[in-house]
């Protein structure tokens, strides 16, 4: 009988491995994808719970968090397109410039 | 049966997941994405969310991860450099990794879950239609959300527009 | 419900979930087979038309019957499956080898929704003829379109070549951008639905085709649909005079053929969906005679008259092409949107 509950440890697993990722990759694009997969192990809650509470709110949210990860996906890729093309390095520790 | 199409689609959204972080060439990863995706948009249909099963596949697969592929394959960084930044940063990532499931299961488990509070069960789902639930929501309680991420959004093209420009 | 009728006639004792299952699968593998042999011969029907307009016979030996050359698909096939088998130098093996059987899968995935006949009750059991009635149908349907970019983009990674990278990437951007267009055109059907599932959208032009209510919308529809199966006029990221072959240049033998049949299918399959979106699928006009064959006469109507642009038009300049995408069909698709919700809004 499947709960609530399987769904939010599944949330969890998934968002764990993304933290791991963003923790221990350093090419900024695994690293974006890591976030991705955080954003979705966040999804997967907010439309788990919308099942078991039986109210569409969850569903809403994650259609407006789809739209807004697109957007963010589009600016962050730019960044990274904008920082490594004069670079032309892909290593995250070396985009120190700003550091103190 | 709900149990078994459950557990199917959660391994693989984890192994493939573990594959996102594990493996070296980006491409693979990217690839291992969509697989995370799709079992996702999978359990969302399980969870009688179809409108957004669809939605995940459209806009996730179909259109963040292209781009995601478009920059790897623009960038073609080759595989990922091994130097850490931090003495023994793997070891201690992966520790916090799994002090931090445990934290979120120490939480599942002593936090009592809410009671159902809306009409939505998924049999009145099933009849009026995911889409149509959604979409009454996101007219009426919604709206404002809705009109600012549509603003969002012209930020982000703008933004993006103004970044991908080269020099002046 | 047709299961309890089959168990309680004492038929067959079987689990209702075995029996959905059995009849699902019996219905993909129909529907593969004739998918399969409807590539074979759409080869030989393009053939065939692209010689008459350019003033030439076709094909008319082999297996040749009253000049038609019914067994050419088949040598076609033998001398594509005997052909080398190539490997390209320091290619991803494993993404040179899944790119294709990507691009055929999600090709064949639309077909899963189709509706293409009119349910009927055969020996006391009701048979609905469509492998699944989703009711977010035409959603499922985009999405497998969207899908469908990775097939190109990864044949153009996997191949290690600079000219199919360029390639993949230019015929991934314009299929992302025409997509948008293809979406919204399809909005103004949804609007006059009401419903996102193509069973009821099929059910609802009984009388009347939707194609009277959004002619703007399928024009949008179909131009943007040509542009999605890279045929001519919008073929550049893969014409024989541009980049070689564009991302199919490094491929030879089956993964070829099968590059080849993702193309056809999903030609067959852009042409199913404007048939039943827009001009009613199973239906015929004034509701005749409703039943799989209105549906084959329309796909073929489209088929013939992609393969009639393939042979008269002159293909679109890449730029050209991105700029008509984004500038004209998109406001027009818009523009249509709009009209259409005035139109309802003063109707009702």
């Amino acid at each position: 009988m499947l709960t609530v509950n399987h769904y939010i440890l599944l949330s969890a697993i998934l968002f764990s491995i993304g933290t791991v990722g963003v923790l221990v990759r350093r090419n900024p694009l695994i690293m974006f994808m890591s976030i991705e997969l955080m954003l979705n192990a966040a999804n997967l809650s907010f439309v788990g719970f919308s099942r078991y509470l039986q109210s569409i709110d969850g569903q809403v949210f994650v259609f407006l968090i789809l739209a807004v990860a697109a957007a963010e996906v589009a600016v962050g890729l730019a960044i990274i397109v904008a920082l490594f093309r004069t670079r032309q390095t892909v290593n995250v520790d070396e985009a120190n410039a700003l550091k103190g | 049966m709900e149990s078994i199409v459950f557990y199917l689609f959660a391994a693989i959204a984890v192994i493939a997941a573990l594959g996102v972080v594990v493996l070296r060439n980006p491409v693979y990863s990217a690839l291992c994405l969509a697989v995370v995706f799709v079992s996702l948009a999978a359990l969302y249909v399980l969870l009688s969310a179809p409108f957004i099963a669809t939605a995940q596949v459209m806009i996730y697969a179909g259109a963040i991860l292209i781009l995601f592929v478009f920059v790897i394959m623009l960038l073609s960084p080759g595989s990922d450099p091994l130097k850490e930044e931090l003495k023994r940063q793997r070891p201690l990532a992966i520790l916090f990794g799994g002090a931090l499931v445990a934290l979120l299961v120490l939480v599942l488990a002593t936090t009592a879950l809410p009671s159902p509070r809306g009409p939505y069960t998924p049999e009145r789902i099933a009849e009026i239609g995911s889409v149509q639930a959604v979409g009454a929501s996101l007219f009426t309680d919604f709206l404002l959300p809705f009109e600012i991420t549509s603003l969002l959004l012209l930020v982000a093209i703008v933004g993006v527009i103004v970044l991908a420009k080269k020099g002046r | 419900m047709r299961r309890d009728t089959l168990i309680t006639e004492g038929c067959v004792s079987l689990d209702p979930f075995l029996v959905t299952l059995i009849e699902a699968l019996v219905k993909t593998i129909v529907v593969i087979l004739a998918l399969l042999t409807a590539f074979a011969y759409l080869t030989l029907v393009e053939r065939y038309v692209v010689a008459k307009i350019q003033s030439r016979i076709g094909p008319n030996r082999v297996g040749a019957i009253a000049g038609i050359a019914i067994l050419q698909p088949i040598a076609d096939a033998i001398k594509m499956i005997f052909k080398e088998d190539f490997w390209p130098a320091q290619a991803d093996k494993v993404i040179y080898t899944i790119a294709p059987g990507l691009a055929v899968g999600t090709a064949l995935l639309a077909w899963a929704v189709m509706p293409l006949h009119p349910p009927m009750d055969i020996f006391g059991y009701h048979v609905e003829f469509h492998i699944a009635d989703v009711n977010i149908a035409v959603l499922y349907l985009l999405a497998v379109g969207s899908l469908g970019v990775y097939g190109i983009v990864l044949g153009g990674w996997g191949s290690n070549n600079k000219y199919s990278m360029l390639g993949a990437l230019r015929s991934t951007a314009q299929m992302i951008s025409y997509e948008v267009p293809l979406g919204l055109a399809l909005v103004g059907v949804l609007m006059i639905s009401g419903s996102l599932s193509l069973v009821e959208i099929v059910a609802k032009q009984s009388f009347i085709w939707n194609v009277v209510w959004q002619p703007l919308g399928f024009i949008i529809y179909f131009v943007a649909a040509v542009a999605e199966v890279n045929r001519l006029p919008f073929d550049l990221p893969e014409a024989e005079t541009e980049l070689v072959a564009g991302y199919q240049t490094e491929y030879s033998s089956l993964k070829f053929a099968l590059f080849y049949m993702a193309e056809y299918i999903n030609m067959l399959t852009v042409s199913a969906i404007a048939a039943t979106m827009f001009l009613g699928g199973y239906q015929g006009p004034f509701g005749i005679l409703p039943g799989v064959h209105w549906l084959i006469l329309k796909i073929m109507f489209f088929i013939f008259l992609m393969m009639w642009m393939r042979g008269t038009l002159p293909r679109f300049r890449y730029d050209q092409l991105m700029r008509f995408g984004w500038q004209v069909l998109l406001p027009l698709a818009l523009a249509n949107i709009f009209i259409t919700g005035v139109v309802i809004l003063l109707v009702k």
